[in-house]
């Protein structure tokens, strides 16, 4: 590959590619140069494809096939656009109309009345799309969007992640030339130094400093790798990336190894991202056929190739010294640092180790300037960061926005707040090493610094929004019961710490806690934060302690007056039919999961205690208001 | 009610060529381990004991060096799992929504826990921490297929589909 072979792929695709991230009417002129009248894209990430969307595709191509148009339409299958709980989505461009929850009849006149006719379906638009006079407006001006910075997730939900000319189209692989063409790994190091880029994986560390750390080290093999664990259960920023612009990665990883001296990487995803392994195996080889990646890359001498390996369900692996050991095909267990990967890593040698979404800013930073990515956010805590919306909100989905950005801000606009008219109690960031932000700093901006000051973390991006009806004792218990589940057992305070932990919160939702079980949790936390080995232990009473801090009075409702305030915890909680308000319908004892109801036709009904398991079925099925909750 | 009885090992000579392809190929590959053990779980669908000393045997490294890698990763399983593998969400985005009652509805329909598999070896019950399908909350896979915004009352149903 020379610069002007790849400037000539890029040349033939780049009007093609630009139809679907410009304004609707120089698109609409755009794509009349080009060979396709209408693009239709198909999110083809694990979050639509689990609502169906390759149906959807089929279908569509189907339909396209049967109305004789499908060499004027061009359909592309995506990664994540970002809004998963609208899935399957469908976007049509040049128009950018943007179809939400599309089903396979709606395909079908998406096909005849759009494609064919050029009359928009306005029924099947996401309805934030749609003004009441019945213009429509494009995606990037909705709410969800509007706010929101897009640079790791750039090409996600824009390119097929399956064809390197999409992204070659996008100015990738530019980046990777510039640096093999013109700069020092010196220099390199400096720019993304300059950048202000922190890592991405959670702790938040300088990224060029640990480029030039590792580029420094003496040494003569040296390695990268790419941590792709993604640890934090309900977070899934970086399977986004590498379904939908698994490229970057590459290209980033490619670049890194240049500036350090290495000629061999590695990437090591969760075995629970079968989509994300095979894009990304895909476009390794496709890297290799066009000479992107192996040997003698753009003819400058340098030789780089990248093997993928699969975690196999253990949290700890995404610990750096963890990960490693993994890689090197033994349990993956921590082990002291000093020294540190950058020094003596994999197989011993000095190792680069980076978190996807950290890498997939490298590029840009490369071809923009530091002073590019460091005009976007905060004055400590630069760019812009990606985070998994979940829980009770009405957007599920995946968001990226500038550094300073507040809570509200993503809660209220770009997540449309919470469904049913609930209210929001707290948001939890860095999964089960962090903690939450309780409603009265709902205006604190996202950054490093200001989360931290409020006992939680920026963690890896994983953002679950609670409304009153969770039980924050409750969600502390749940991360504990995670990292009893994941401690390595390495060391003492972490194995027996996290597990008294989670005994003493069982005891308290058991309404068996007492006032100086408290205290207890206090001091047990104290003890694992100071003498833990790895910070998987270190940062496992973050959950409780950050809950303890906010919402003690749920504690002390627990424990004093025996009973959980939001309806929870099911050994406080008891259903029970009156028999006066019973008309022995039956429908509750049919839809019963537990089989916990008896009773015959006519008869007030009665619910087995011992077999209930709690699950409101029966409430929200009586129509006599029959069945209480206390 | 599920007697944790050993069973039998039934592997097949066509298996056995297969995980010595696999072992042949990452004989030399540095830490070749945990690749080897993930495809010969694909072979097997679990990774008894018997197949654990072949792997052993054929990478040139002790039982208990394999047999502590396996035990290490949760993903490895060194029981049979049933016909039709369950696994109901259990990560953050799931939880909040409340797909431990989805957990129990599911045990209390087979009568059998999480972990364990019914005794005709027609279902097993296991959890997981996010597939990725946070915004369909809550969750839960019967084999590949991925059931979303789930009540406990839409299990029963959805199980006795897979009742064949
Ligand atoms: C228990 C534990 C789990 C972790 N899980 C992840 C993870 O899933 N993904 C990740 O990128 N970093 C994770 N980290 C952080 C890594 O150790 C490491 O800091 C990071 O990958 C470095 O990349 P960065 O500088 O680009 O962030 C974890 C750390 C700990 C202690
Ligand atoms: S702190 Fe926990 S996870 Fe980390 S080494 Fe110790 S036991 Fe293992
Ligand atoms: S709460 Fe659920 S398990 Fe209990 S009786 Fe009602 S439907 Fe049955
Ligand atoms: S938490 Fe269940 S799919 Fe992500």
């Amino acid at each position: 590959m020379t610069i002007e072979q790849l400037n000539e792929i890029k040349a033939k695709r780049a009007d093609i590619v630009k139809v679907r991230t410009i304004i609707r009417e120089e698109g609409e002129k755009l794509a009349k140069e080009t060979a396709y009248r209408k693009q239709i894209l198909v999110c083809g990430g694990t979050g639509c494809t689990s609502s169906g969307s390759m149906k959807i595709l089929e279908a569509l191509n189907e339909e396209l096939k049967a109305t004789g148009i499908q060499d004027e339409i061009l359909v592309v299958r995506t990664g994540c656009f970002g809004l998963c709980s609208l899935g399957p989505i469908v976007i049509v461009y040049p128009e950018g109309a943007f179809y939400a929850q599309a089903t396979v009849e709606g395909i079908k006149r998406i096909v005849d009345e759009h494609l064919v006719k050029g009359e928009i379906c306005k029924d099947l638009l996401y309805k934030e799309t749609v003004h009441e006079d019945g213009s429509i407006i494009s995606l990037y001006e909705t709410n969800f969007y509007k706010k929101q910075k897009r640079i790791a997730l750039r090409n996600c939900g824009v390119i097929d992640p399956e064809n390197i000319e999409e992204y070659i189209a996008t100015e990738g692989y530019q980046a990777l030339y510039k640096v093999l063409d013109s700069m020092t790994p010196d220099q390199v190091a400096q720019e993304v130094l300059d950048s202000g880029l922190r890592g991405r994986g959670g702790a938040g560390f300088p990224t060029g400093r640990k480029w030039m750390f590792t580029k420094d080290a003496p040494g003569d093999v040296k390695y990268v790798a790419c941590n792709a664990d993604e640890g934090d259960p309900g977070a899934f920023m970086d399977r986004s990336i590498l379904e939908g612009d698994p490229h970057a990665i590459i290209e980033a990883m490619t670049i890194a190894a240049y500036t350090v001296g290495a000629n061999q990487g590695y990437v090591y995803v969760r075995a629970e991202y079968p989509v994300a392994v095979h894009r990304l195996s895909i476009a390794l080889q496709q890297a290799r056929d066009y000479g992107l990646l192996g040997k003698n890359i753009f003819g400058k001498g340098f030789d780089f190739d990248i093997e993928i390996r699969l975690g196999a369900g253990a949290f700890v692996c995404g610990e750096e010294t963890a990960l490693l050991t993994s890689i090197e095909g033994n349990r993956g267990e921590p082990r002291p640092r000093p020294p540190f990967p950058a020094v003596k890593g994999l197989f011993g040698k000095p190792t680069l180790l980076n978190n996807v979404e950290t890498y997939s800013n490298i590029a840009q930073i490369i071809r923009n300037g530091a002073a590019w990515y460091a005009s976007m956010g905060t004055e400590k805590s630069k760019g812009t960061k990606v985070f998994a919306l979940g829980g009770k909100i009405t957007n599920v989905g995946l968001v990226e926005i500038p550094m300073g950005t507040t809570l509200r801000e993503i809660v209220e606009e770009i997540g449309g707040g919470i469904p049913n008219g609930k209210k929001f109690k707290a948001a939890q960031t860095g999964g089960p090493s962090g903690g939450c932000i309780p409603a009265q700093y709902i205006d604190t901006p996202i950054d490093y610094e200001s989360l931290s000051a409020l006992g939680s973390m920026m963690g890896s991006g994983g953002l679950i929004v609670m409304d009153e009806d969770n039980c924050m004792v409750d969600v502390s218990k749940f991360y504990l019961n995670f990292t009893v589940d994941e401690s390595c057992g390495k060391c003492t305070p972490c194995r027996i710490g996290t597990r008294k932990l989670y005994q003493l919160l069982e005891k308290i939702t058991d309404g068996k806690g007492e006032m100086k079980d408290l205290d207890t949790i206090d001091e047990l936390a104290n003890h694992m934060k100071s003498s833990s080995l790895c910070a998987l232990g270190q940062s496992a009473p973050n959950p409780v302690l950050s809950t303890l801090q906010y919402f003690k009075d749920e504690y002390i409702a627990h424990i004093e007056g025996k009973c959980c305030p939001s309806g929870v915890c099911k050994n406080l909680l008891q259903y029970n039919i009156i028999a006066d308000k019973c008309k022995g319908c039956t429908l509750c004892a049919r839809n019963c999961p537990a089989k916990a109801i008896t009773g015959t036709v006519k008869q007030p009904h009665v619910i087995d205690q011992s077999k209930c398991i709690k699950c409101g079925v029966c409430i929200s099925n009586c129509k006599f208001g029959a069945i209480i909750k206390k | 009610m599920t007697e944790k009885t050993v069973v039998p090992f039934q592997g097949t000579p066509e298996q056995e060529a297969q995980l010595k392809e696999v072992i042949a190929k990452h004989h030399d590959q540095p830490g070749g381990l945990m690749p080897t053990l993930q495809e010969a779980q694909g072979i097997y669908g679990y990774l008894p004991i018997e197949v654990q000393r072949m792997i052993a045997d054929g990478l040139g490294m002790s039982l208990s060096e394999v047999y502590g890698v396996a035990t290490f990763y949760s993903q490895f399983s060194l029981t049979p799992k049933g016909k039709h593998k369950i696994s109901v969400c259990l990560g953050t985005a799931c939880y909040v929504k409340g797909s431990d009652k989805i957990l129990e509805a599911v045990e209390a329909k087979l009568g059998i826990k999480s972990g364990e598999c019914t005794a005709d070896g027609k279902f097993s019950i296991d959890s997981c921490r996010c597939v990725g399908a946070c915004g369909l909350a809550p969750v839960m896979l019967v084999d590949e297929d991925v059931y979303g915004k789930l009540t406990p009352e839409q299990v029963g149903k959805i199980l006795d589909k897979y009742d064949d």
